[in-house]
């Protein structure tokens, strides 16, 4: 038991320290990388709960996918190195200061109620102990989420359809404009072309 | 414990990260150390670069692929409890999963059909 | 109390030298590989190969290392020191992370202490290895960014592209495994494969096949049997997770240096070099473990722990050497092609694949039905194998009719 809380220990630093990084790094790919640290860290944390099958999705679905497209964005973007201070929403720092006050809130309120349940279930959760062991909460996991929650399950797949259909407009859209500029810029070398051929002839 | 099982994972971060960093820290001791400018200048196959990497731009196509690489990933993560369970969810687990993937089978024919996935100029 | 600590000592203790030695066994086994690869290569191409430095050239790789290790280590002075720093280590350590879940061999009893030969057999072991496949990302990206050179930029992006393009048709070829063996862990995945196929009664009633069915019986159970199209697929996804050829277009030589890791030179190039070969290793041995029955085979009572071990390897040696195999016989794709394979093909195969698995194995589908599926089944394969890309088809045939008319 020992060993786990030394984990524990060590991943919330970890994880508090890289999120403190992240928002305190100048450079944006810096930033992002440090959020990576953060996801691992918070995976970590979910092994250390006995939610094997959520820490494995949290490294593949954050840390390896959501966090490469950041990447991939503050490459597209070609970022400066220094981050740009120019704010594009007005209103951003109290909006910002807002929301994050309401989400604290709600994960106070969860949590105070996460430990209500806990101890509602008797002796420390020995109800999720049960669902825990082995061959793996995957299969209880399924159960609800396949059983249970069919409709928000099917749900899901409708808003994975609308945000294909979502990123393809957009990137029409980004296309259209740069391949507006390389015909722009082909028609000019072609003009060139033909005015240096006159000049020869 | 479950978790014992996952003691050597820790070893091995620990071993792995260790042997990196040390090689690489004990190299650059025992490694000669004669940096010029000529040397430090990036490779561009012996032509002075002309202009930062900053200013690089890439085709939007990149971006569209790491969105559609999580959606995908997403369904991916989606099928796995599927599996496992299957034996259990019988015939009402075949269904719901095979709307599923075929809810998200049309995005992907969208996606095919509106050229999302082309690659050739 | 103290039996809870003499317990946990010597969980902690095993856990210890089982880790020191699949490090260093990995580490020993890469000099092994780079010395395979490049005498097997040398070979196909009629050349000798290493053979200068111990017995065969065995030591080629050590010595190659041994110089690396030595050389300048310098850096591109507009490079992110930060960065520069980072990649080589976050390319090396996922790699070594992954074979920790590979069942490599049986297990043995020392005093009265069952030892498997795993180093983690945990129950979502599949996704662990995901997991780390896309972890590995990282180490290219940031070498590519960090750089701060042109070149490396390229390779970084191309290979990211190209990776988590393939990393979702890697995850669903393994959907059909995970599906037939109703787990994650692979110690379970491994079990389920033991013995024989024994009586096969799928092909009753049709002539020619009801004939033959009976050598089937001897047939060891793996997975491939049944799982070959996922096994195919998971394999070329592979091949393009670690980089390789025909996959290699993120070092390109001829229109990229050498990509992501121009930059490099010394140690810490081969940090990216030994994280690529412990790659090939590990997708070999995962192939052996999903597909091939793992560590099992025919064994003599005799020494019965290293039969299995041995078993392990000797099939893992066959995927290395197809790995070299096909670098020294396909040509590098172009990067629309690799696209084309990965989201046109790969993907919709992979996901159909998942959908006749999971109807073929329903409780209650009757046979007719897995007949009919089986027979549709080929039909498909054949039709898609023998219709081959359009555009291609159009290219030869405008290739064809231009030369008619020259």
């Amino acid at each position: 038991m020992t060993v786990e809380y030394i984990v524990f220990g060590v991943m919330f630093v970890v994880a508090l320290g890289s999120s403190l990084a992240m928002l305190f790094a100048k450079n944006a790919v810096h930033a992002a990388l440090f959020l990576v640290a953060t996801q691992i860290a918070l995976a970590i944390a979910f092994l250390l709960q006995g939610a094997f099958f959520v820490a494995a999705i949290q490294i593949i679905l954050y840390a390896g996918a959501i966090m490469v497209l950041f990447l991939f964005v503050i490459m597209l973007l070609g970022v400066d190195r220094q981050e740009a201070l120019v704010e594009p929403l007005p209103g951003q720092r109290p909006l910002a200061i807002g929301l994050g006050a309401l989400l604290a809130t709600e994960i106070l309120w969860i949590a105070f109620r996460g430990l209500d349940l806990v101890a509602a279930g008797g002796g420390g959760g020995e109800a999720l102990t049960g669902l825990n062991r082995d061959p793996g909460n995957v299969k209880a996991l399924a159960g609800s989420l396949f059983g249970k929650y069919t409709f928000p399950f099917e749900a899901t797949s409708v808003l994975l359809v609308v945000a294909i259909v979502g990123v393809m407009m957009l990137a029409r859209r980004i296309n259209a404009l740069s391949s507006g500029d390389r015909v722009a810029e082909t028609d000019a070398a072609r003009e060139d072309l033909v005015a240096g051929r006159r000049g020869a002839a | 414990m479950t978790l014992g099982a996952y003691l050597p994972i820790l070893f091995l971060v620990i071993l792995s990260t260790a042997f990196a960093v040390l090689s690489i820290v004990a190299a650059s001791k025992l490694s000669p150390r004669n940096w010029t400018a000529a040397k430090r200048t990036a490779y561009e196959s012996g032509i002075v670069p002309e202009h930062d990497i900053e200013r690089e731009r890439f085709p939007v196509k990149f971006y569209l692929v790491a969105m559609l690489f999580i959606i995908f990933d997403i369904e991916t993560v989606f099928l796995y409890p599927w599996a496992v369970a299957f034996e259990d969810l019988k015939l009402f687990g075949l269904i719901e999963m095979l709307a599923f993937i075929a809810i998200l089978l049309a995005a992907y024919v969208y996606v095919w059909r509106r050229g999302g996935l082309e690659w050739a100029e | 109390m103290s039996g809870l600590i003499d317990f946990i000592g010597a969980v902690v203790i095993i856990a210890v030298v089982k880790t020191i030695i699949v490090f260093g066994a990995l580490l020993l086994l890469t000099l092994l590989v780079i010395w395979f690869e490049r005498k097997v290569i040398a070979d196909m191409q009629s050349r000798v190969g290493p053979n200068r430095w111990g017995p065969f050239g065995l030591l080629q790789a050590l010595a190659d290392g041994m110089k690396l290790f030595f050389k300048e280590d310098f850096r591109p002075a507009n490079a992110d020191r930060w960065g520069f720093a980072v990649a080589p280590v976050a390319a090396v350590v996922p790699a070594f992370l992954a074979i920790a879940v590979v069942p490599v061999g049986d297990h043995i009893t020392i005093g009265d202490r069952r030892v498997d030969f795993i180093l983690s057999d945990i129950n979502v072991g599949v996704l662990y290895f995901l997991a780390m496949g896309s972890l590995g990302v990282y180490g290219v990206i940031l070498a590519g960014w960090a750089s701060g050179s042109k070149y490396p930029l390229l390779g970084a992006v191309r290979s990211t592209a190209q990776v988590i393009s393939y990393e979702i048709a890697l995850g669903l070829s393994l959907v059909p495994i995970a599906l037939v063996a109703g787990s994650l862990s692979l110690g379970d995945i491994v079990a389920t494969q033991g013995g024989n196929v024994g009586e096969v009664t799928f092909f009753d009633g049709i002539p020619l096949l009801e004939q033959v069915q009976g050598i089937f019986s001897f047939v060891p159970n793996w997975y491939i049997w049944s799982q070959w199209p996922a096994f195919v697929i998971f394999f070329i996804a592979g091949i393009a997770e670690t980089n390789r050829a025909p996959f290699d277009l993120p070092e390109a030589e001829t229109e990229l240096i050498a990509g992501y890791h121009t930059e490099y030179s010394g140690i810490r190039f081969a940090m990216f070099f030994l994280g690529e070969y412990i790659h090939v290793m590990v997708i070999s041995a995962m192939a052996v473990t999903l597909f091939f029955g793992g560590w099992q085979g025919p064994a003599p009572d005799f020494l019965a722990w290293l039969w299995p071990l041995l078993w392990f390897l000797a099939k893992s040696t066959v995927f290395v050497y197809l790995f070299v195999w096909l670098r020294a016989t396909l040509p590098r794709l172009r990067y629309d092609r690799l696209m084309w394979l990965g989201w046109k093909r790969l993907i919709p195969a992979a996901l159909l694949w998942i959908m006749i698995t999971a109807t073929v194995n329903t409780e209650g589908v009757s046979r007719p039905v897995r007949l009919a599926v089986f027979g549709v089944l080929i039909v498909v394969i054949l039709l898609w194998v023998g219709r081959g890309d359009p555009r291609l088809t159009d290219l030869v045939a405008r290739e064809r009719t231009s030369h008619g008319s020259a």
